[in-house]
């Protein structure tokens, strides 16, 4: 690991000033993402904002005039998915926490760390290998082929790119349309959860749209309507603690026996939680029971799909998840 | 070339008991006379990865060790973190790169606690953060002040094992041992948050500790024993 000066902030606005003053810095919650990518070398930063005493930043609660519920910028993974307010109103947001990582990791891990983790692209996450445009800007991509691409993406690469974003509980933030709260030294932001990480287009270094000297203080999960179903779906090469091949998360409201409104976000398939708006518009009207409309609506979403030589896989199997998760959300 | 990567001669042995004894409880004293009869070889022990060495780099290297590295070109000094472990106040001066793990094994001595993975995946390195289990070489040592650690060679009260530990030695819940200290860690912790109530929920939320010998089902059938027992922390 290179060496870093550390600090400990007391406050936000410790932590702002921090960064203000040294645009290099990286804030450290949990670390379970960051320090290893220290120790990789990926990531080489020199100094650390330790932002794990910011207890008011750690908070669960109702956020003021009926809006939902805030959860926390530092709020760790296994309290977020065994809190009452997010077990009961939101259980697809607690069903997708506890499909990532171990207990352990959970333990450390934060939102606002799950949000800004990296992608697990082994090209990126092992320095020696010489080319990844989102570790070294230009040096090209090892993933394309001839590379090995088995976990990578089909939906929205670009020449320079086909990482995946590794989040389970993006997904489902996703599908819940949150909203990634932020503190700049002079704004705050309330950023719709679609717009917060970026596609890589010419520039996947940029994994978010979050500025360098801002920090994330919470994220805003909108109210529910009663009788919303929701289902999160995750495929993977073993049983427990690895990341998806392809998740799903899944939000209905019905009326009647037909879908009002659908919201399915994807995981394992993109640079970014994928919202399946292709297959949203479709399925509107539609009886969420019948399996064949909800079949052509993810044919239709996966329709624009690039694979590459290791991950055709992925095609149909995304295809399958949707059918599933949809079916797992109305049984 | 890497200075821990050379070849060294076989280490002497200690007979089955004597190892199990130690990879299971991590009891300071057998370990230390393992250790004691073993330094001339374990100081060089392969697989401690190049980060054990920044751990140390202000104290002298051990006698019988390879050459140390050079110390890093970037220099950014020491600061005074004091832990508070199985009960006890350690004070220490540590960069702030030493990870938990290495603060605990290479600076303490209470080298129970294992380096597997060194990347949060095997779950060897597990001990518990105010009664919570967390990968300690993801965490950083000067995170750490004001918080209570407990380590394996703190799980046991006493003479008294942990019924998680008389359990797991009850159902030969190891072979090598190496994976043992996390696995029993990481149980005390499963069993206090209410997650043992069968195998498939062990299977489940004990996925975070791994091992190579494939003891699992010996595991499994230790932590649901233990945890209808009263434990004595935790």
């Amino acid at each position: 690991m290179n060496a870093f000066t550390y600090s400990r902030a007391a406050d936000p606005a410790g932590a702002l000033s921090e960064l203000s003053a040294r645009p290099q810095a990286k804030l450290l919650g949990g670390g379970t993402n960051l320090i290893d990518l220290m120790k990789m070398g990926v990531e080489e930063p020199p100094h650390l904002v330790d932002v794990n005493r910011l207890a008011a930043l750690a908070r669960i609660e109702e956020a003021p005039g009926g809006k939902g519920v805030t959860l926390g910028a530092l709020a760790r993974n296994s309290d977020a998915a065994q809190h009452p307010l997010i077990v009961q109103r939101y259980p697809v947001l607690a069903q997708a926490i506890l499909s990532g990582a171990s207990p352990q990791l959970r333990n450390r891990a934060t939102t606002a760390g799950n949000l800004l983790q990296r992608t697990r692209c082994p090209y990126f996450y092992d320095p020696a290998f010489p080319s990844c445009n989102k570790r070294r800007p230009g040096s090209g991509c090892g993933a394309l082929d001839p590379g090995y691409n088995r976990m990578h993406a089909i939906l929205g690469t670009s020449p320079a790119c086909i990482a995946t974003h590794p989040s389970d509980m993006c997904v489902a933030l996703a599908a819940l349309e949150a909203i990634v709260l932020t503190q700049g030294p002079t704004e705050q932001r309330a950023i719709p959860f679609e717009e917060f990480h970026r596609l890589p287009g010419d520039q996947p270094e940029l994994d978010t749209i979050l500025r360098a000297d801002e920090l994330i203080t919470a994220v805003q999960l909108p109210p529910q309507p009663a009788g919303r179903r929701s289902h999160y779906l995750k495929v993977r090469d073993r049983a427990s603690y690895a990341f998806a091949l392809v998740s799903a998360a899944v939000v209905i409201d019905l009326e009647g026996d037909a879908i009002k409104t659908i919201r399915i976000a994807l995981g394992g398939v993109a640079h970014k939680p994928w919202r399946a708006k292709k297959a949203e518009a479709a399925l509107v009207g539609k009886n969420p029971r019948d399996e064949a409309a909800i079949r052509a609506a993810a044919e239709l979403e996966l329709a624009d799909a690039k694979p590459h030589e290791h991950n055709k896989f992925k095609v149909e199997l995304a295809k399958r998840v949707i059918v599933r998760a949809v079916g797992n959300a109305v049984a | 070339m890497h200075p821990l990567r050379e070849e060294v001669p076989p280490s002497p042995q200690p007979n089955g008991d004597e190892l199990d004894e130690i990879l299971t409880f991590g009891d300071p004293l057998t370990r230390r006379r393992f250790l004691h009869r073993t330094a001339l070889t374990a100081a060089a022990v392969v697989a401690v990865p190049a980060l054990a060495r920044h751990a140390s780099a202000e104290s002298p290297p051990p006698a019988a060790a390879p050459a140390s590295p050079a110390p890093p070109a970037v220099e950014t000094g020491t600061m005074d973190v004091t832990l508070s472990i199985n009960g006890r106040t350690y004070p220490l001066k540590i960069e702030p790169r030493v990870t938990l793990l290495d603060a605990l094994r290479e600076r303490l001595r209470l080298t129970g606690s294992k380096k597997g993975c060194d990347h949060g995946q095997c779950g060897a390195c597990t001990v518990l953060i105010n009664g919570q289990r967390v990968n300690s070489c993801l965490a950083l040592a000067a995170c750490h002040e004001g918080d209570e650690i407990t380590t394996i060679e703190g799980i046991a009260k006493g003479e008294e094992l942990h019924p998680v530990q008389a359990a797991f030695i009850k159902h030969d819940g190891f072979q090598c041992g190496y994976c043992t200290p996390g696995q029993i860690c990481s149980a005390v912790a499963c069993i206090a948050e209410g997650h043992a109530k069968d195998e498939a929920e062990l299977r489940e939320w004990m996925s975070g500790n791994i091992c190579r010998c494939g003891a699992y089902t010996n595991i499994r059938a230790a932590i649901l024993e233990a945890r209808d027992q009263k434990p004595a922390i935790a």
